[in-house]
């Protein structure tokens, strides 16, 4: 029962450190619960045979989150200035349940699990995560979306005292970053909403409090420390899509088919990829999801809509 | 003024980040990650593309640079300058095909026709190919004024790299806008004097 690793990743393949975090947090959550947990069967969905967990150093230092600054290290560099406590999260749109919501409040109840999941950033560059997060469907649940709810939009926080990426004079990005799902997608069993990594609390450079997690598509659709949830009957316009709408699209899902104007998104560097290791890999339709995935858009022309 | 010492000055200088360069990359050799980061392509390519266009504004800086400080030393220094950017280039090129591409021909070929800031930077390094060729004394003397028209590419290879840059760039312009400036600052500098020139040419005739 306390054996959670499924047959087809060797255990080899996972780091002392993580097997030993995992262990402790699953132990944890069943003593405190007092009953047994069973791991669903999506929660290890689509792991590669040679799929390794990416060093957490390299994940809490190597980061996307321009409200920090545009470099890669940035976020590490700045990010601890950012408050996460109190934290409040509006809710607005086509819901039975809208108004202002304190963090804990909306979590509160809800046992986060573990997921490792492939991130693809559309970059070129990957890694292998343990998130720890709740099924996204499981939150918007609560706030009891309506039938006119066709897509839920996500907004991050805006503040320029703590996030010195946007007070840039040279940044022309339209503050808040704005991401959206169709609700079909929000409520796929594979998308997560990230409390933790490692199983420990979120970092602010990955997105703390909480962050999106949409393992089919690229990094820049998992929205990082969301203010706002938006059930609405209209497409949003994500950040990427406004900025860049011919290299970024709404749905953004991996796709090395479908060419990017700045990378080839046929292989990827799974990092940590050195000098003479530089791990490059093919990439995989839906990032090695397609099989969970792939039902979402039946019948729609994937090089129409990236 | 003595101005003896400015050529190995310089050319220590336009070492240095190769230097660092080198030394990162013993750090990183000894403990994978330590010297550059956790994708070191990347970290190669960036970096190198930098000094590249660094460098190539330096280059075309040193005649201006002559007039304002009325140091002929500089002029000596120009062609080492020149030919220091060039190796950032060709190692910046280097660094890309085989970090980015893993040195796969079709991959090469995609991206120079899909890309078309792969298309500048590279319409940027063919400006500078016959120039660091024919940057030799020999070849200076048998092009005789050719060789300035030719050495002209200057202003096209770094407004292709310019343009590689600003095509490659979503956000964070701050450096763009720098190496613009000087760009520009330094050709309108040429353009004035140019006038003068002519101004003067007139009066005299």
């Amino acid at each position: 029962m306390l054996i959670r690793q499924p047959a087809d990743i060797p255990s080899s393949e996972i780091t002392s450190e993580s097997n030993y975090l995992n262990r402790r947090q699953f132990m944890g959550a069943a003593v405190s619960l007092g009953v047994g947990l069973v791991v669903p069967g999506a929660a290890q969905a689509g792991l590669q045979p040679d799929d390794e967990i990416t060093p957490e150093s390299i994940v809490t230092s190597y980061n996307n989150f321009y409200e920090f600054g545009t470099g890669k290290d940035d976020p590490a560099r700045y990010a601890h200035n950012l408050t996460t406590d109190p934290w409040t999260v509006k809710v607005s749109g086509e819901a039975a349940k809208t108004g202002e919501f304190a963090f804990e409040d909306i979590i509160k109840g809800l046992t986060p699990e573990e997921r490792v999941y492939r991130f693809r950033c559309v970059e070129a560059w990957s890694m292998v995560v343990p998130w720890n997060g709740i099924e996204l469907r499981k939150i918007l649940d609560q706030f009891e979306p309506n039938g006119n709810a066709k897509y839920v939009e996500f907004k991050t926080l805006v503040r320029p005292s703590e996030m010195r990426g946007q007070k840039g004079f040279f940044s022309n990005i339209d503050w808040p970053y704005v991401e959206g799902l169709r609700m079909d997608e929000a409520y796929h069993p594979l998308a997560l909403m990230v409390t933790g990594i490692y199983g420990k609390e979120l970092p602010n450079q990955n997105g703390a409090p909480w962050r999106l997690m949409v393992p089919w598509k690229y990094g820049f659709k998992s929205i990082k420390s969301i203010v706002s949830i938006r059930f609405t009957r209209r497409r949003p316009r994500s950040t990427w899509e406004q900025l860049a709408p011919h290299e970024y699209g709404f749905y953004a899902n991996v796709n090395p088919a479908v060419s990017h104007p700045r990378w080839s998104q046929a292989t990827e560097r799974r990092l940590p990829s050195t000098l003479f290791a530089p791990n490059r890999r093919p990439t995989l339709p839906f990032n090695g999801y397609a099989e969970d995935v792939a039902s979402l858009y039946e019948g729609m022309d994937l090089a129409k809509y990236y | 003024m003595k101005a003896m010492p400015l050529k190995p000055l310089l050319a220590l200088a336009l070492s240095a980040p190769l230097l660092w360069l080198a030394w990162l990359i013993v750090v990183d050799v000894q403990s994978p990650g330590a010297g550059l980061g956790p994708d070191a392509g990347e970290t190669l390519v960036h970096y190198l593309g930098e000094w590249s266009i660094r460098c190539l504004l330096f280059a075309f800086a040193i005649s201006p640079f002559r007039h304002w400080t009325g140091m002929s030393v500089w002029i000596r220094s120009r062609r080492m300058v020149g030919l220091f950017a060039f190796a950032y280039v060709c190692l910046h090129i280097l660094s890309y095909v085989a970090w980015y591409l893993g040195f796969q021909l079709s991959a090469l070929l995609e991206d120079l026709v899909e890309r078309p800031y792969i298309t500048m930077g590279m319409l940027a390094f063919v400006c500078l190919l016959p120039m660091a060729v024919t940057s030799t004394h020999a070849w200076r003397r048998r092009l005789r004024h050719n060789w300035q028209r030719l050495h002209r590419l200057i202003y096209l290879a770094l407004a292709a790299g310019l343009i590689h840059l600003w095509w490659l760039t979503r956000d964070g312009f701050a450096e763009l806008v720098i190496y613009t400036l000087c760009f520009g600052v330094l050709c309108a500098d040429r353009f004035w004097r140019r006038r003068q020139t002519m101004a003067a040419q007139a009066t005299n005739a």
